[in-house]
């Protein structure tokens, strides 16, 4: 059946554990070649670490879980390196993501995560994790405390056909490598006006057959 | 596992600021710690060294810091027995709390302080200062300019328009002891007896402790039944 999600992206609680949630978004994957996907997300370039072959990790929620998980997958890969002698790949990496978060599903890991890369035929790929490790591949996701200004924006530009579609249709409008960055750029500096928790900064890495790039933008401080 | 059990402090230390300077590393704090409301201890050391190469600052519970110190104590014991040439650089440190505090926050029985870590070490590149914190939660970072508590509030906007790469002892001195002052007037557990201690190649040093000038001469303040009209 179709994609789990929703009912995800809870906005910060108050009390004990979690801090500020960032906001993580995504951006959809370009047509023929190069293909590749941006992702981004505000603020301090801590929520971004390389996994793998071609594929991002980038959470967002409460930063001592975010540590925790991404170094638990770090270490995991690199067994995973050692055992079959090559890298992970992406929807390898997708699926360790999922599983580890749900085994923690009676003491959830508080964080919110997009994982982005190039699949086995060097394809763009996104997929949108919950708390507790429902995930789906889609072409464009965000997840934190932006996500609900963000992701009607982007439905809105990349005009996904509707789901009720039989067949299912291809979920995203082709966009060159610039169109995708400065719509990344854009629904960003859009949260960034409304949701208190974003802002400072933006760090986007940009991944295609060519490499990965990263750079980072300026957001209202205020 | 205890699911009902809330901790809460007793002891209670203040704020703790750091930052990087040319020669290494600078931490501070006032030497008082609180119990409640009551401002109990007057003279408690809150920076202490830990290994060759780190300092370690502590706010929050006093006790559960004190079981931290004996943690590291055990680390550097053991670090030491090694006898191999080599010794835990600040970094190793600072992981190790990360865990330990992470943990202990997943047991729901935390460490209630926030710790500041800052030390220099010689890596590939040359002497590498290294400044971080971590809090109960399991909160952790690294950054040029650290604060616990009230000096997050206060003190860093401060560091933050004024520390630049490459202060002198002396320039660091004064921008902390700006922030000190600020947490001083307005943070209203602060006392005025300060310890500053600075950790570069050459070890560390934890100076005796002082006061700060303060002045309330505002005009506001010399009468202040001025003027005053009615009870008010």
């Amino acid at each position: 059946c179709r994609g789990a999600a929703t009912g995800s992206t809870r906005t910060t609680a108050g009390p004990a554990w979690p801090s500020p949630a960032r906001t993580t978004a995504w951006s959809p994957p370009t047509p023929a070649s190069p293909s590749d996907t941006t992702s981004s997300r505000a603020s301090t370039p801590r929520s971004a670490s390389c996994k793998a072959d071609k594929c991002v990790i980038a959470s967002s929620g409460f930063q001592g879980d975010i540590k925790a998980l991404q170094k638990n997958l770090a270490a995991r890969e690199l067994l995973y390196q050692h055992q079959h002698n090559k890298r992970m790949s992406c929807p390898a990496m997708a699926q360790l993501l999922s599983n580890t978060l749900y085994y923690k599903r009676f003491f959830p890991y508080y964080a919110f995560n997009v994982l982005g890369g190039l699949d086995s035929e060097g394809k763009g790929c996104v997929y949108s994790y919950d708390a507790v490790g429902s995930y789906e591949r889609t072409g464009y996701s965000a997840q934190g405390s932006g996500s609900t200004l963000i992701m009607p924006v982007l439905d809105n530009q990349l005009k996904s056909p509707s789901p009720l579609l039989v067949p299912a249709r291809d979920a995203v409008t082709p966009l060159s490598e610039s169109e995708a960055v400065d719509l990344v750029k854009d629904v960003f500096a859009s949260a960034t006006e409304r949701d208190i928790y974003t802002g400072d900064k933006v760090e986007i890495v940009v991944i295609n057959k060519a490499g990965t790039r990263r750079e980072y933008i300026e957001l209202r401080k205020d | 596992y205890n699911l009902e059990r809330r901790e809460n402090p007793y002891v209670t230390g203040n704020s703790v600021i750091a930052m990087k300077y040319k020669d290494g590393v600078i931490m501070a704090c006032d030497t008082g710690a609180s119990y409640g409301s009551t401002l109990r201890y007057k003279s408690v050391e809150r920076i202490k060294e830990v290994g060759k190469h780190s300092l370690i600052g502590g706010s929050g519970e006093f006790s559960d810091f004190q079981e931290i110190l004996r943690y590291l104590d055990e680390l550097t014991l053991n670090d030491h027995m090694w006898d191999d040439g080599n010794s835990l650089g600040p970094k190793e440190i600072h992981a190790y709390l990360t865990r330990v505090m992470y943990n202990r926050r997943n047991k729901f029985d935390p460490l209630w302080n926030s710790l500041v870590l800052g030390g220099v070490k010689k890596g590939p590149k040359g002497d590498e200062k290294y400044l971080g914190m971590v809090n109960m939660i399991g909160t952790h970072f690294e950054e040029n300019h650290i604060a616990t508590g009230f000096g997050n509030h206060m003190a860093i906007p401060i560091l933050r328009g004024e520390w630049r790469e490459d202060m002198t002892f002396e320039e660091a001195v004064k921008l902390i002891e700006k922030c000190l002052l600020v947490l001083l007037y307005r943070d209203r557990s602060s006392i005025n007896k300060f310890q500053i201690a600075k950790i570069t190649t050459e070890g560390s040093t934890i100076y005796p402790p002082y006061a700060l000038k303060t002045n309330w001469g505002f005009a506001a303040f010399e009468n202040p039944s001025k003027g005053a009209v009615g009870t008010w």
